[in-house]
């Protein structure tokens, strides 16, 4: 595989901290040809909006779309459970033909007549992009029709990658929460909660942070879109303040909203006892500081007199280690580096899918002289860098976790099938647990002939 | 979780799927063309498709699955993916370097009418390197027409026909995991019938950890072999939908002459294997086999009583069903609703009824089962809410209707995200019929052992 690199055209995705200036592409789509790991733009969208638990998800386009994301997210919900479903129009050859408009519809209306939701989002996939169907037309139809929102999003699998999706699906989110009227428009940014962004409630990573800061005095009005529902996020434009916590799906619509209604948005992140406890404190602050502050310390030094001699603990037998992290966003690459280094773990390669050259910037002034940092990185590349930089430990997601297996080598899942919460307090005890639990597990004994359980 | 579900039926007339019981063609094109030594599929189409197929794959056999992708833009779609497939198969030869690429095309490429033929003319490609296709419009059939459509390419591209026929035997094996292709060799191999299997995804989809990461394992047909299948004498196609259609072709372009059994899950249906192998090839069934088979019908024997009258849903792939109705038939068991998502035959070929088939074999178990091909998740829980089962047989999405009706579950088939080990263990030939009755034996048993009320808690059953 050394001749990974020689691939056309791949060198500028690829860079050394040290050995030139940074000058990383990364808004480029993936070469031809390439095993790549990127996904596409319906991808995004339906990450991003799929945890709205109320609403109807339909796909509309062959069955596929919908069947490969039946239910694989992992966000947790505390109420309803219908975007659990798989919804989808199952286009055959006749509809790409003669158009979808019509399915379309009737699929709506049986959706509809059964679940009687209040919300009905309806994904473009690369064929109805292709055949042209109007599903802004058909959404307002339905609407109409039925007295409910349906919102279309623009989807088409090839327009982009999956950051177009992100944008696409907050696109739609922007269009949810817009007052409808001028009572509620005179609401906006009244209230004295705030909106969480960017946090999609994985094995319950939402509700820690809304516990923690209910007990700094700080509601959270919605989670976009981690267990949300549609009356939470039509209330969204109350909140005075958005804070963002992954920042590749949620910037854009931060904004947005700030553009248009003047809620401010700051970046927070709960990976981490470090990034923890800024977020906290910054939190604080942002809303006048005082009495939230004071209380926001106490939690600080609660929680971290708790966890601190329990990572400490960890942090001894992983002294040492070397972590390669290829992760979706920039901005949790960075949060990770963070991490591994509270446990003591040098991390010796970072790529991402969709980070941003701000964030590659960072990364190169967090890491050491001589970490690997790429772009949306194909397999071989992967496994080229962990073997040359000795990685002992992969963090990725679904399709990286066997290759990792493959090499001998610990993995972490960061994406979307991870078990148990990675944020605040809780999560960073669970992370070290985590990767002690892989890095240190006897099965990599077994790996050679003979290897032996007392080695 | 399906608490929405209702048990009135009402006629669904929109086309739409809830919950569906398939995915789309070519997730089982790319999954046929790991079957070929040396071979990387190759998705022509936009980025999410690859990625989408490749993820799945990979969730359901756990190992890592290599696929391209010819990563479509807005342009591409617009002026049509020639350009990009070139480019893409140049990439592909001088970075991975396999000897073969297998290209198959999606909805969108499909949609667009990419000309996949003329442009691999067209293409670069190195001495002694090989680019097939297949079309797999993701709008027509299922990931087992894909899977179809893919294995009869690899006859129309590669099978060469030969005027003296050898003593060996073609074997398709269909949409099954690598453990049961590896079963279906090793009955093979006990029979002493060479042959040629294809495509044969063990060594690619279960291979050992070594420590090392290698792009292209050891597994999968060699090309020399779909060349020599034009050769054999006799070609055993299991499973009419993921089969067959390979099967013709070859007795088309090779002359030569093809039976098509079902997927041999559960003991008639091996037996029908075996017996096609002895008919063609003249051979003694060995002592080793006869064995096996005994110990099948000891085992079936032992526990019939656990069976019987039980009434039982099934649903997922429609050869891997036809198998399973007819086992839990053999076993005493009421097949009540018996559901496939993938709509009539393989495109194109002559492949009879879905749901004839099914309602011969269910018959026999004295019930008029309800059948549905093409059919959905939505509608099969519709359906145990209406007739109640005492044990549900599917892929891992069973287990939301499951759990909403408190069924015990046993999971068959593909896809099966949430448990490990499946894919290295047959549910074919004798040896998989015997681990068939040990997971349903186990299932409703564990159940009875659940609900059994103190006085009625037993150590013997
Ligand atoms: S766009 Fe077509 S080929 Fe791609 S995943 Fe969807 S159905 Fe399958
Ligand atoms: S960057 Fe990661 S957490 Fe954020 S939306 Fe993408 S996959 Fe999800």
């Amino acid at each position: 595989m050394a001749q990974a690199v020689a691939i056309d055209g791949r060198q500028d995705f690829i860079t050394t901290k040290g050995r030139q200036i940074s000058r990383l592409k990364c808004d480029d789509d993936s070469i031809a040809g390439a095993v790549s790991q990127r996904a596409c733009v319906y991808c995004g969208a339906r990450v991003v909006l799929n945890p709205i638990t109320d609403a109807i998800h339909l796909v509309h386009g062959p069955i596929g779309c919908a069947s490969y994301t039946w239910d694989i997210r992992g966000s947790l919900t505390s109420g309803e459970d219908l975007y659990r479903n798989s919804f989808s129009t199952d286009l055959k050859e006749r509809d790409i033909i003669f158009g979808g408009e019509k399915k379309l519809a009737a699929a709506i209306d049986e959706l509809v007549a059964k679940y009687s939701p209040k919300l009905v989002f309806i994904y473009s996939t690369c064929i109805v992009g292709v055949i042209g169907d109007d599903l802004e037309a058909v959404a307002k139809a339905a609407a109409n029709r039925h007295g409910i929102e349906v919102i279309p999003v623009q989807s088409s699998g090839f327009a982009g990658n999956k950051a177009a999706g992100y944008r696409a699906a907050c696109d739609a989110l922007f269009r949810l929460t817009a007052p409808a009227t001028p009572a509620e428009a005179a609401l906006v940014g009244k209230d004295r909660s705030i909106n969480y962004l960017g946090d999609f409630n994985l094995a319950g990573e939402a509700w820690i942070i809304r516990d923690y800061l209910a007990q700094v005095g700080v509601d959270i009005n919605a989670v976009f879109t981690g267990d949300s529902s549609y009356g939470e996020l039509k209330k969204a434009t109350r909140a005075r303040l958005n804070i963002i916590q992954c920042a590749g799906s949620m910037v854009y619509l931060a904004g947005r909203m700030e553009e248009a209604y003047g809620i401010p948005y700051m970046h927070v992140s709960f990976l981490g006892l470090a990034d923890t406890a800024d977020s906290l404190r910054r939190i604080a602050a942002a809303l006048g500081g005082g009495s939230l502050s004071e209380r926001a310390e106490e939690l600080i030094a609660r929680e971290t007199a708790k966890v601190q001699p329990v990572i400490d603990g960890y942090r001894a037998k992983l002294a040492g280690k070397k972590a390669a992290v290829y992760v979706g966003g920039g901005f949790k690459a960075i949060s990770l580096i963070k991490q591994f280094r509270e446990l003591g773990v040098e991390v010796v390669m970072v790529g991402t899918q969709t980070g941003r050259k701000e964030e590659y910037e960072t990364i190169d002034s967090l890491v050491a002289d001589g970490t690997v940092i790429l772009d949306d990185a194909n397999p071989s590349e992967l496994e080229k860098f962990m073997t040359e930089q000795g990685a002992d430990l992969l963090v990725g997601g679904v399709k990286e976790r066997p290759l990792a297996y493959k090499l001998g080598r610990a993995f972490i899942d960061h994406n979307h099938d991870r078990k148990h919460p990675l944020s605040g307090y809780a999560g960073a005890v669970n992370f070290a647990a985590e990767v002690y639990t892989t890095l240190c597990s006897p099965v990599w004994r077994h790996a050679k002939m003979g290897g032996d359980l007392d080695g | 979780m399906l608490d929405a579900t209702p048990k009135e039926f009402t006629e669904r007339t929109s086309g739409g799927m809830i919950n569906p019981a398939k995915t789309c063609q070519p997730i089982g094109a790319m999954y046929a063309a790991l079957g070929v030594h040396g071979c990387l599929p190759h998705s022509h189409g936009s980025q999410g498709c690859c990625s989408y197929h490749r993820m799945h794959l990979t969730r359901h056999f756990r190992d890592p699955i290599m696929a391209s992708t010819s990563s479509f833009t807005e342009g591409a779609s617009v002026f049509g993916g020639g350009a990009n497939l070139k480019t893409a198969i140049k990439n592909i030869f001088q970075i991975y370097n396999p000897d073969i690429i297998a290209v198959h095309t999606t909805c969108l490429t499909e949609t667009i009418g990419d000309d996949i033929p003329s442009i691999i003319k067209d293409a670069d490609i190195p001495e002694g390197k090989t680019v097939f296709h297949a079309n797999t419009p993701s709008y027509q059939g299922s990931h087992i027409t894909g899977f179809s459509n893919m294995t009869k390419a690899m006859v129309s591209y590669f099978a060469e026909a030969a005027a003296i026929k050898k003593e060996q035997a073609n074997l398709i094996p269909g949409f099954v995991n690598p453990g049961d292709m590896r079963e279906i060799k090793r009955i093979a191999h006990l029979m002493g019938v060479p042959f040629i299997m294809f495509p044969d995804t063990s060594g690619v989809v279960d291979t050992p950890m070594t420590g090392e990461f290698v792009m292209f394992p050891k597994g999968g047909t060699k090309l020399a072999e779909l060349a020599d299948s034009g050769a054999s004498k006799l070609t055993v196609a299991l499973g009419r939908f993921a089969s067959s259609d390979a099967a013709e072709a070859l007795a088309k372009k090779c002359r030569v002459p093809a039976v098509t059994l079902k997927t041999p899950i559960g003991i008639k249906a091996t037996d029908a294997f075996v017996m096609a192998l002895r008919r063609a090839f003249v051979k003694e069934v060995p002592w080793a086999l006869e064995e096996e088979r005994g110990q099948l019908v000891d085992i079936m024997t032992d526990t019939h009583f656990h069976f019987h009258g039980k009434k039982v849903a099934i649903f997922g792939d429609p050869d891997v069903v036809t198998g399973l109705t007819e086992f839990a038939v053999s076993l005493g068991m009421v097949p009540v609703h018996v559901l496939t998502g993938t709509p009539g035959g393989a495109i194109g070929s002559d492949v009879g009824s879905f749901e004839e088939d099914i309602a011969a074999i269910a018959g026999q178990s004295g019930h008029k089962a309800n059948i549905k091909a093409g059919g959905d998740l939505f509608a099969l829980h519709q359906l145990i809410k209406n007739e109640p089962v005492d044990l549900l047989i599917g892929n891992t999405y069973g287990k939301y209707i499951a759990r909403a009706e408190d069924i015990p579950f046993v999971r068959v088939g593909f896809p099966i995200l949430d448990r490990s080990v499946h894919s290295y263990l047959p549910v074919v030939g004798y040896r998989g019929a015997m681990r068939l009755v040990e997971m349903i034996a186990g299932a409703l048993l564990d159940r009875q052992d659940r609900d059994a009320a103190d006085e009625d808690f037993e150590l013997v059953m």
